[in-house]
């Protein structure tokens, strides 16, 4: 029973209030990718034990999607900002590395 | 014998006797009572028998922990099995019995078990009834499922009500004993929004019965003092008969109010859940007595040692005339003192340490009571009361020195903090030599949002047994959570504590050290599973080393009392087992709830019409008033059909389809989901949604689209109306109005968040009535208001104004192939314009039909139904939809994938007609067809499968869709349909469009 700040209420949101949305920061390939390329963007998602950026969205609230940083290990959340950006922003990737020294980086 | 003090008792009211039943018998307990002391007053000591030997149990513990005195409370539909006595509350008409026996408490058949249960060790199940494999289910399973098992699950509706609770708290302490009651003041007083929770119907916890002295206060007399205290701050919250029950993540809990269970019918909820979100907890849970295994152990009468103090003190029972204790610890001399000093005979302490030089023992040996030192029980006599015990050298191997003749034994194997709540979210534990439990280790606390730990232990909880200690951890954690949700604590101190000193205690895992086999096994570790020390032993022996497999082949902590008394005791027979530390064998996982709950407290008020809402139409009362059987659409019911007169199901739906088709039916659409799609990008935006081009759609037209998932695998569809030149309206499926917006949602806010485009949900704001069947026209012309001539309102084509009176939108669309039109209005006004329809139609015979009617027309036609031809692996290409994918625009959602090699397979399975060669058998939905030979698993080879099959009442035929591998080019092949093993239906490959091909009986 997660809880993330909604960046958009500006509430604390609790998990039955949120629908997941699996991994966040995701390009979509189109028509003109190739096999491989539409093969990992259709099926191959990230697992990682620790640091891990999401799609939620506030689904019995104000039905906005966000983006929450979270650790899946100790699940520490580092930061909820918003969907539409193609990477974290600054100051999350901040916190986290600051609350995560050994972090490799956003790939 | 058990029974009543003259005096003492500080729960009970002497002066409010109460009448109970136990297996029929009339009992008398008092006010303040548990069924457990009431019981024991009454001198029943025998109160059930065990799970797997049938042996006689007796109360052992007087709190949560309880394993054996299980009973099953109430009758009809207030009965319950599995109670436990010691935490159910006395009152008036209680009617309590006794379980799993036959066919009595006293006299039970099965009690044979125990003589062969040299042949039920560990793991007999899996040993024992393996072959022939037949008798496992003829033979084994029902002689054991009667054996085994606790109490039968009651038959009627349960007659009580139980709700759900939120609450928002800075702190929650857990656990009212005199730790909770300081954290919650600490915190309270700080300015913490604080909610202290007991489990039991009163607080202060062992203080009310132990002897110490806080603030040069007697322990109840400080606990009263203590609640006013907590009364006078408006931050704290308390309640009693509530269990934290579980910690789960980011510092949510669930709580478990007992509210009625000792007023059952008051008219108050049973049971209310309280789902909790608290910024700290504070786990003042307390710690649990561990029993010693000696052989006969769970003979009646055979106790925890602070269990029989508190039945003295708590409510003034005596639980025997002659009561040994046994122990490894100072802390059950405190028993023998308060026996002797309630006028008891303790003819002997049996301490199994060397020596016993503690203050405790010398206030015993004051009294006059013997103290045997480096001494335990070798066994017990009696079998449904202790009679007496053999007493030996606890380093030996059980040679008995003396038989001691007593009704009561008192043991103590030491304290085990409780750390459930601790645990369940991943808080770590140490283990504590010198006190031989596992405590909660403070630097290894679960973790909450901002990633600090947010659950605090407190009191003998996290490990401070020692009362002074308690408290004096009490307000630490008090003070920290105080600090960590924001607020200034005050610097005052703990309270005095007054209490003796102890000695350590000495870790005791078999009593005598060196028992024999004889002994061990009837040594029991967990007394509800039955399941004893040699046991663990052979599971150890048989390679069961890791304790998760220890556990569950052995059976210990499984009950239902999860092994609150049986696990560190198991934990340590396995280590020894196999020569290892204790700590190197770790815990099993703690899991939620700490005790069990009630199925209806988890339901709450889901049940019964609130279980699942029903969504319902502006029409439902009138098709309710007009025979409407209904059916679930979604979360939607809609009339499957009307019934008139003495009609069966089946005429009703074939009158309604022949009136439809030879005169004008009626179909109340408003489930359909209708979505408005409206800014300046809404054509590009539906250009990507759809497969089709909609932002070439006309103003006032109409198009049939599809929807596909970017694996291309068609999700849903429906007609779109251009309603203005930057405004669409989507309809969809009836189930799938939600998930299609909010799909609509999370690619514009997601992905193409460039785009100027709002979506909203119109589904509810509008009625929608489908009027159907060569005289539509001739219903609408009368309704007035709106020229629906076929050239002013052709085929796919959309106007607005006013019919009947009332603003309308009429769309020219069919979904049954004939004359059609669908009207939305707004729902306010649903039920007049229905109702304005038949009278306007009953000049041409109008008559309602259902969703039967509907599905059986849409099939003559050929139409796809989303769920029926469609199961999440069908791309529209697979049901002949090519027409509407577009091939001009470059990109949609499901193109790409639809270009992958597996989805241009010619052999993919496709949608094709069926008609049975019998026109009168219709094929079972879902049939398979097959072909000859087997495959590699030497299965039949299945080709397809039926996905829509009907009698057509119009043909006079059966009529089906199939979709069948490379079903495109079997046109006019026979194919077998397998129903069963010896009847096999064949039918021929046609065009799926069984009705008007060319659209003749639509376009007029």
């Amino acid at each position: 029973m997660l809880i993330l700040h909604c960046p958009y209420c500006d509430v604390m949101a609790e998990e039955t209030d949120l629908a997941p949305g699996g991994e966040a920061h995701l390009r979509r390939e189109a028509t003109a990718s190739d096999d491989a390329a539409f093969r990992d963007y259709l099926f191959q998602r990230r697992n990682p034990r620790g640091v891990h950026f999401e799609r939620w969205r506030h689904a019995f609230g104000c039905g906005k999607w966000f983006h929450a940083a979270r650790c899946t290990q100790t699940l520490e959340v580092f930061g909820t900002y918003s969907a539409q950006v193609s990477t974290p922003p600054d100051d999350i990737l901040a916190k986290i590395r600051s609350r995560r020294p050994d972090w490799k980086g956003f790939e | 014998m058990s029974t009543r003090l003259a005096n003492g008792g500080v729960r009970i009211d002497r002066s409010r006797p109460l009448d109970f039943t136990f297996n029929g018998r009339r009992l008398k307990g008092f006010e303040g009572d548990t069924l457990a002391s009431a019981l024991l007053a009454n001198g029943q000591t025998l109160v059930g028998r065990s799970f797997k030997y049938h042996r006689p149990r007796g109360i052992v513990a007087s709190g949560a922990e309880e394993p054996n005195a299980l009973v099953r409370l109430g009758k009809g539909d207030r009965a319950e099995p599995n109670q436990r006595a010691t935490t159910t509350e006395l009152f008036a008409g209680l009617e309590a019995g006794s379980q799993n026996h036959w066919p009595s408490l006293e006299f039970d058949i099965g009690a044979i078990n125990a003589k062969l249960s040299r042949f039920l060790p560990a793991g007999f199940y899996y040993k024992t009834f393996i072959h022939p494999r037949a008798a496992w289910k003829h033979l084994f399973e029902p002689v054991i499922r009667q054996s085994a098992g606790l109490g039968p699950a009651p038959t009627e509706r349960d007659a009580d009500r139980y709700e759900h609770f939120y609450a928002f708290v800075d702190v929650l302490v857990i656990g009212g004993g005199a730790a909770g009651l300081k954290s919650a003041e600490v915190a309270g007083r700080a300015g913490a929004k604080t909610l202290l929770i007991e489990q039991t119907a009163a607080f202060g916890g062992r203080t009310l019965v132990d002897p110490c002295e806080i603030d040069g206060k007697a322990g109840p007399e400080w606990v009263e003092d203590q609640l006013a205290r907590l009364d006078g701050l408006d931050t704290v919250t308390c309640r009693t008969r509530m269990m934290g029950a579980g910690v789960y993540d980011h510092g949510y809990c669930l709580a478990y109010e007992r509210i009625s269970d000792h007023t059952p019918g008051d008219g108050r909820p049973r049971h209310r859940l309280w789902r909790i979100r608290a910024k700290r907890i504070i786990t003042a849970t307390g710690a649990i007595e561990r029993p010693l295994p000696f052989s006969g152990n769970d003979v009646p009468g055979v106790m925890l040692a602070s269990a029989v103090r508190d039945y003295v003190g708590l409510y003034g029972v005596s639980p025997g005339d002659r009561t040994v204790v046994v122990t490894n610890n100072d802390d059950a001399y405190r028993t023998a003192i308060a026996l002797k000093e309630a006028g008891l005979d303790v003819p002997a302490i049996l301490d199994a340490r060397p020596m016993a030089t503690n203050a405790l023992a010398d206030k015993a040996r004051g009294l006059g009571i013997r103290v045997e030192v480096g001494r335990g029980v070798a066994s017990v006599q009696g079998t449904k009361q202790v009679t007496g015990v053999s007493i030996c050298a606890q380093a030996g191997e059980g040679a008995v020195l003396e038989t001691i003749a007593c009704d009561c034994v008192a043991m103590s194997g030491g304290w085990s903090p409780v750390v459930h709540l601790w645990s369940h979210c991943g808080g770590k534990l140490i283990w504590d030599p010198d006190h031989a439990h596992f405590a909660p280790d403070p630097d290894r606390p679960p973790l909450g949002a901002d990633g600090s730990g947010f659950v605090i232990a407190a009191g003998s909880a996290s490990g401070a047994l020692h009362a002074g200690d308690a408290v004096e951890s009490a307000v630490r954690a008090g003070r920290q959570a105080a600090e960590e949700t924001g607020h200034e604590p005050g610097d005052e101190a703990a309270p005095e504590i007054t209490v003796e000193d102890e000695q350590f205690m000495e870790a005791v895992w078999c009593m005598p050290q060196g028992a024999d086999i004889k002994l061990r096994s009837k040594a029991f570790l967990d007394y509800q599973n039955d399941v004893k020390v040699s046991d663990v032993q052979l599971a150890a022996q048989e390679g069961f080393e890791s304790v998760e497999h220890a556990k569950r082949y052995t059976t210990l902590g499984m009950a239902t009392d999860q092994g609150k008394l049986s696990n560190i005791n198991g934990l340590a027979v396995l280590a020894h087992a196999r020569d290892a530390s204790i700590p190197q064998v770790g815990t099993t996982t703690f899991r939620p709830p700490y005790t069990p709950i009630s199925m209806g407290a988890i339901a709450g008020e889901a049940r019964g019409a609130l279980f699942k809402p029903v969504r319902k139409t502006p029409m439902d009362d009138w098709h309710a008033d007009h025979g409407a059987h209904w059916e679930p659409v979604a979360d939607w019911r809609r009339p499957y059909t009307y019934r008139q007169g003495g009609e069966n199901i089946e005429q009703a739906v074939t009158r309604e389809i022949l009136n439809t088709r030879t005169n004008v039916g009626l179909l109340d659409a408003s489930t359909l989901g209708k979505i408005l799609v409206k800014g300046p990008d809404a054509g590009k935006f539906l250009d990507l949604i759809y497969t089709n081009m909609m932002s070439s759609l006309k103003m006032g037209r109409c198009r049939y689209g599809l929807m596909c998932t970017e694996n291309g695998f068609l999700f849903d569809d429906g007609v779109v109306v251009r309603l203005g030149e930057d405004s669409f309206l989507c309809h969809t499926t009836s189930g799938g109005s939600d998930r299609v917006h909010a799909w609509m949602e999370e690619w514009l806010q997601t992905e193409w968040w460039d785009l100027k485009v709002y979506t909203a949900n119109l589904t509810e704001q509008f009625a929608q009535v489908a009027v159907v069947g060569p005289k539509a026209r001739a219903v609408l012309e009368a309704l007035g208001g709106i020229d629906v001539s076929g050239d002013v309102l052709p085929f796919m084509a959309f106007a607005e104004g006013t019919l009947a009176g009332i603003k309308a939108r009429v769309f020219r669309i069919s979904f049954s192939g004939e004359l059609s039109y669908e009207i939305a209005v707004p729902a306010a006004q649903g039920l007049a314009f229905w109702q304005a329809c038949l009278d306007a139609g009953s000049a041409h015979d109008i008559q309602p039909y259902g969703t039967e009617a509907l599905h059986v027309m849409r099939a003559e036609k050929g139409f796809i139904m989303i769920g029926d031809e469609t199961d999440g692996t069908v791309i529209p290409q697979d049901l002949g939809l090519d027409w509407a994918i577009s091939k001009k625009k470059d990109d949609f959602i499901g193109k790409r994938a639809q270009m992958r090699s597996f989805m241009r397979r010619e052999d993919r399975k496709q949608l094709v007609g069926l008609a049975t060669e019998d026109p009168r058998t219709v094929l079972p939905d879902g049939a398979h067809a097959v072909e000859p030979g087997t495959n590699a698993y030497g299965h039949a080879r299945t080709i397809g499968h039926v996905t829509s099959t009907y009698f057509s009442p119009t043909l006079d035929r059966s009529i089906a869709m199939a979709l069948i591998k490379g079903g495109a080019d079997r046109m006019g092949e026979t194919l077998s349909f397998q129903v069963d093993k010896d009847r096999t239906i064949r039918a021929k490959v046609v065009d799926p469009v069984f009705l008007d091909k060319d659209g003749e009986r639509q376009n007029v």
